[in-house]
């Protein structure tokens, strides 16, 4: 098959995906009113108003705001991905998967189409949060709102392929509450997303530990730096390696012969 | 020249951290020390061995030294600027706390806190002038650019007590919010505003007329409780477009319009924020923040901190080479 074939492949799914999000407008305002309730209200409840202590990549004392913005960057993605695979469970129990997966391209071409429609989906809402911020005060250096884009998109497959592969597990719309609980929460409240590790390390050396393992922390950690102009090396290599362990993992599990679609019979 | 180095330069020379050939010299109060700041870098590039409990600094008129108020060793300090080096040393009375250097003669004035008093030094002969008794624990210290007026508060007394530099005699004496701290002149001689770190205000003395408080300015820091916030070390711009006033425990320095004397913002910095000084241009402002151990860098015209720099323990007082 050529490359215009698998362009025009790549333009359907993202399309498809697009043109729902812009169809369901509730969605849209829904996934921005998280993150800015957290923003608005929670950040200045906790707003710990004499100030974060200096730690890496600020070059000062920050407010609690100004912490916090990074981490829910990382959650817009966080719940987008898990979004996403709300919706692959929804499309196998719809039928229309069986539409995309009968396409006579490579089922691991289709997964990664799929996807990049979802990081492309949280990209959009990301940068509409962050304009608000902005506008609320919290302003990171210009160039780090280009910087970003990368560390947003490996972000974006992380939790994409994360979701992907825990689609294949559930059977039913129904069962999609279990992921939030055992899911989304841990991984968000088990990472440095609303406090620095020094701080969660205070608290308990356990908790800290945990959280210095989750995958998640590292995510928004590269996310955090790169707003503020760095790398974060160590950061970035856990959250590619993790994107492509997950990633494999994803593919593995839609492939008809071998993954857990093959236990539940015929790739749906 | 490419695009990529086009675009670092034009970031650069954007950037409130461009390179700025200053010195800046922060007293740390229990290291015995004095950090040197390179201000090109913000990095500390010497530390200077003084005597014990460093605090106030000023340099000499000539700008070839630096003095600097050892409280413990009841001495004035005198750094060579060259050298970097203290070269000499003057007793100054007990407990000297702030010092300020006449524009005019080669005198420097030391409030004696335990005594009572202000300590008139000549550096050059290396005497001791006179003593102008003023109230009970004098603290801050100063003096008008043309050299006419001296004040002085009293923390215990709670006044600032204006003294007439050619009689050398307190002449006004002033109530103010409670423990006054600093003195700062505006560039016109024509107002001193005085801060009062228990009372949390900056009273503003009219020197051109009636010496006496024509407003007080009160902070109020959203969300942060009010006893925490402590107005200290003050520093107004020559433009008389602000002033800033370091408030303590609160971690904010106050940005004033010097006309109106509204509090235009409050910008976040380390811990127990105390004094301030601003640089030659005054595109920047130091703070000293004594419990973080640490000075922040404000951009004036930014409105915002751009970097902490750790130094010694306990910074107290910070001064920019002109």
């Amino acid at each position: 098959m050529s490359l215009v074939a698998y362009a025009h492949c790549l333009r359907g799914v993202v399309g498809r995906e697009l043109l729902r999000f812009v169809h369901q407008r509730s969605r849209f305002v829904a996934a921005l009113v998280r993150p800015l309730v957290w923003l608005f209200v929670f950040a200045a409840g906790f707003r710990m108003a004499l100030g974060v202590a200096m730690t890496e990549p600020y070059q000062t004392y920050i407010l609690y705001e100004v912490y916090i913005v990074p981490g829910l960057v990382g959650m817009i993605q966080l719940f987008n991905g898990m979004q996403s695979s709300l919706s692959m469970v929804y499309d196998r129990e719809m039928g229309s998967m069986r539409v995309l997966l009968v396409s006579p391209f490579p089922r691991w071409y289709l997964l990664i189409c799929k996807l990049l429609a979802g990081t492309m989906v949280a990209i959009v809402q990301v940068y509409v949060f962050l304009a608000i911020a902005y506008l609320y005060g919290v302003q990171a250096p210009l160039m780090g709102y280009v910087l970003i884009l990368p560390a947003l998109i490996v972000t974006g497959f992380m939790v994409g392929a994360l979701g992907m592969l825990l689609s294949s597990f559930v059977r039913q719309l129904e069962n999609f509450a279990g992921i939030m609980n055992f899911v989304i929460f841990p991984m968000f409240f088990l990472s440095s997303a609303l406090y620095p590790l020094w701080r969660i390390r205070e608290g308990s050396y356990l908790v800290y530990q945990v959280a210095a393992l989750n995958p998640f922390t590292h995510a928004v950690e590269m996310i955090r730096f790169t707003m503020y102009e760095q790398l974060n090396v160590s950061a970035t290599l856990v959250a590619l390696a993790t994107t492509a362990v997950l990633l494999g993992l994803a593919i593995l599990a839609y492939n008809p012969a071998r993954g857990m679609a093959a236990r539940k019979g015929g790739g749906e | 020249m490419s695009v990529v180095q086009g675009c670092v330069l034009v970031a650069l020379w954007l950037s409130p951290l461009a390179a700025q050939a200053e010195r800046v010299f922060v007293s740390n109060e229990k290291d015995n020390t004095v950090s040197v700041i390179d201000g090109a870098t913000l990095e500390v590039v010497e530390t200077i061995k003084v005597g014990r409990r460093p605090r106030a600094m000023a340099f000499s008129s000539d700008g070839s030294e630096l003095f600097v108020a050892v409280g413990d060793d009841e001495a004035i300090d005198m750094i060579d600027l060259e050298t970097l080096k203290v070269v000499r040393s003057q007793s100054s009375g007990e407990d000297p706390e702030v010092i300020r250097v006449d524009p005019h003669r080669p005198y420097v004035y030391v409030s004696n806190e335990d005594d009572n008093i202000v300590s008139v030094l000549d550096y050059e002969e290396r005497t001791r002038v006179t003593e102008i008794p003023v109230g009970i624990e004098p603290e801050g210290l100063g003096i008008s650019p043309d050299g006419k007026w001296l004040i002085a508060t009293s923390e215990t007394s709670n006044m600032a007590h204006i003294i007439d530099l050619n009689e050398m005699e307190a002449v006004y004496h002033r109530l103010m919010g409670a423990r006054p701290r600093h003195v700062e002149f505006n560039q016109e001689g024509n107002e001193a505003w005085v801060s009062a770190e228990i009372g949390a205000t900056v009273s503003i003395i009219d020197m051109q007329d009636t010496f006496d408080v024509k407003h007080t300015i009160r902070f109020d820091v959203p969300g942060v409780p009010r006893e925490t916030v402590q107005a200290v070390g003050v520093a107004l711009t020559s433009d008389g477009r602000y002033g800033f006033v370091a408030l303590g425990p609160s971690n904010r320095v106050a940005m004033i319009d010097q006309q109106t004397y509204e509090v235009l913002d409050y910008i976040l910095v380390g811990q127990r924020v105390w004094h301030l000084a601003l640089n030659a241009d005054e595109s920047r402002l130091y703070t000293t923040n004594g419990v973080s151990g640490d000075v922040t860098v404000i951009d004036v015209d930014g409105f915002e901190a751009i970097r902490s720099i750790p130094v010694g323990r306990f910074p107290w007082g910070v001064i920019v080479e002109p």
